[in-house]
């Protein structure tokens, strides 16, 4: 991951320039619906400068709306890694099981959100679960298949260890399975959160639910086209910043 | 009767032989080493002796009974030291403490762990995590926690092979002393790679040929006086014959065929002395 130093700032903001700069030319040019930096920036800074205002159930500042789907997504994720720990674990210590389930979940595994929520809309009858059921469905593989190499890959001398030292089965698991494939299960969560926040988006555009992913889908019906773009750069930084700390968490772990 | 027996292990890793017909006896209180060159399979056999691991074929019995897993009076020190590195130097002992002992009070395991990691002069680096140790200190570390269960039998793997010369030899003496400080006489079998270590240690000494499918030499017992010095030992008649025999030993076998299978079965029941 790269420091925060202010040269490395300087660096990115070319990046973002040479971004500002196409988007510009081509809100100039052949996209004429598309609109211009600043004409976006003149139509939606009432979102950004009062984020927490509410004016309506559809209509209310970023902050708030990117707070309702940071609650969906936690709540989903919180699913996602509550299933996929233990799975990962069984998978990765059982061969039995691993040849039991793996094949199945390789088929599962490649389905779409856009799939799932209208299963899970059949099954629950509502948005908000169904919502919780696609995100966790869909964000909860990459926790599994990490924890499940974790396991794979902890050595053999840690088991033995265990066997000498006369640990029962759950300290195996407590005090030298778990520790040991910590890194791992990490990455999985950092992977799975991103998924989360993907996924999000689809959801409350399927469901017309408040929040980003909602505004976002309400907005383009409506025509209003700069406020889609202002929901897609609050969605981009939302999930910059959930996978820098999800970062920072995983590499003071990996120190340990 | 012997109390570890190993009778015509056979060890393969998938094709690859290892241990050809490895036979090998350890009586009760008795301290035998086994001398080899790398990748011959020490490892592999210690691990199948203390039951950390299955042979291909034969027989390994203690006290008479099969073993199938690992004794609860045992120990063992591995050879890369193998201390969990997310708790500290106290609780690693600690733990094996609770293995051992899971009917003593927290408070008197923990005072237990802290007493034999000051006996390896680590007093003052309990609250360190492995990663903060040098290697010397795991060392340490390890064979603290592997003397802190009181163990009846002691399994080494190369417990020094990591060190400078220096820590090697203040270490072998602590570990002479350990052996016998412990009320209860302690059985161990100690894998090494220095002929001097073993015969600084130890009460017989075999060496293991070169794989693969490795065999055992007949047994050298060192009939010296114990405690003994590593500076007489230089000097010392009967440990050079000691040496130059493994040497021929060691260098000579080269495994396999049926010239040390005999040897394995001379080695089986018998312990060649060295003539005087
Ligand atoms: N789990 C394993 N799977 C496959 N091969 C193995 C395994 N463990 C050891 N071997 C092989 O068996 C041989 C003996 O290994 P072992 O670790 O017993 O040797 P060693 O005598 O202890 O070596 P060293 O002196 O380096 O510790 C080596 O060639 C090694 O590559
Ligand atoms: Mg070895």
């Amino acid at each position: 991951m790269m420091k925060l130093t202010l040269r490395n700032f300087a660096y990115s903001l070319v990046g973002i320039i040479a971004l500002g700069a196409l988007w510009w030319i081509a809100s100039a040019t052949f996209a004429r619906d598309l609109p211009s930096p600043g004409k976006t920036w003149e139509e939606s800074k009432v979102y950004v400068l009062q984020p927490l205002e509410k004016r309506g159930e559809m209509d209310q500042g970023i902050g708030r709306m990117a707070y309702y789907s940071l609650t969906r997504v936690a709540k989903g994720f919180l699913l996602a890694i509550l299933i996929g720990t233990p799975l990962g674990f069984l998978l990765g210590s059982s061969n039995t099981f691993f040849r039991m389930f793996d094949p199945t979940i390789q088929v599962l595994r490649p389905i779409s959100p856009l799939a799932w929520l209208p299963l899970g809309l059949v099954i629950f009858r509502q948005s908000e679960p169904a919502a919780l059921f696609t995100i966790a469905l869909c964000s909860m593989w990459p926790t599994v298949i990490n924890t499940m190499s974790g396991v794979r890959a902890m050595p053999e001398d840690y088991r033995n260890v265990a066997k000498v030292l006369q640990l029962s089965r759950w300290k195996t698991l407590t005090k030298v399975s778990i520790p040991a494939t910590i890194p791992y299960i990490f990455t999985g969560y950092r992977l799975s959160l991103g998924l989360a926040w993907l996924v999000i988006v689809a959801c409350e555009m399927l469901t017309g639910t408040p929040g980003i992913g909602g505004f976002l889908w309400q907005e383009y019906n409506s025509l209003i086209y700069s406020h889609i773009l202002m929901c897609i750069l609050t969605i981009g930084v939302v999930g910059f910043t959930l996978d820098r700390l999800m970062g920072i968490v995983e590499t003071r772990l990996r120190v340990v | 009767m012997s109390f570890i027996e190993l009778k015509d292990l056979t060890m393969n890793y998938g094709t690859r032989s290892v241990l050809a017909g490895v036979h090998l006896s350890v009586d009760e209180g008795e301290f035998v080493s086994v001398v080899g060159s790398s990748a011959s399979g020490k490892s592999t056999l210690l691990k199948i002796a203390a039951g950390l691991m299955e042979a291909t074929r034969g027989s390994v019995t203690m006290a008479g009974e099969p073993v199938k897993e690992f004794s609860r009076k045992a120990a063992f020190v591995f050879q890369n030291y193998s201390l969990l590195p997310w708790f500290s130097a106290l609780e690693n002992v600690r733990l094996a403490v609770e293995g051992a002992f899971p009917d003593w009070p927290k408070k008197r395991q923990t005072d237990q762990a802290a007493r034999y990691l000051q006996m390896v002069g680590l007093g003052a680096a309990l609250a360190k995590r492995p990663g903060q140790l040098s290697g010397g200190m795991r060392q340490r570390v390890a064979i603290a926690r592997a003397f802190a269960v009181e163990p009846g039998i002691l399994f080494l793997d190369e417990p020094f092979g990591a060190l400078d010369a220096l820590t090697r030899s203040t270490l072998q003496q602590e570990l002479a002393l350990l052996c016998t400080a412990v009320e209860r006489p302690v059985t161990a079998l100690m894998i090494t790679n220095s002929v001097d270590e073993a015969i600084l240690l130890s009460d017989r000494i075999l060496a293991l040929s070169r794989g693969p499918g490795a065999t055992l030499s007949p047994s050298i017992a060192v009939p010296l006086a114990k405690p003994r010095s590593a500076n007489l030992l230089m000097h010392d008649e009967g440990a050079a014959r000691i040496r130059v025999r493994l040497a021929e030993f060691l260098i000579g076998a080269s495994g396999g065929n049926s010239r040390t299978r005999q040897r394995g079965d001379q080695a089986m029941g018998k312990t060649v002395p060295v003539e005087a």
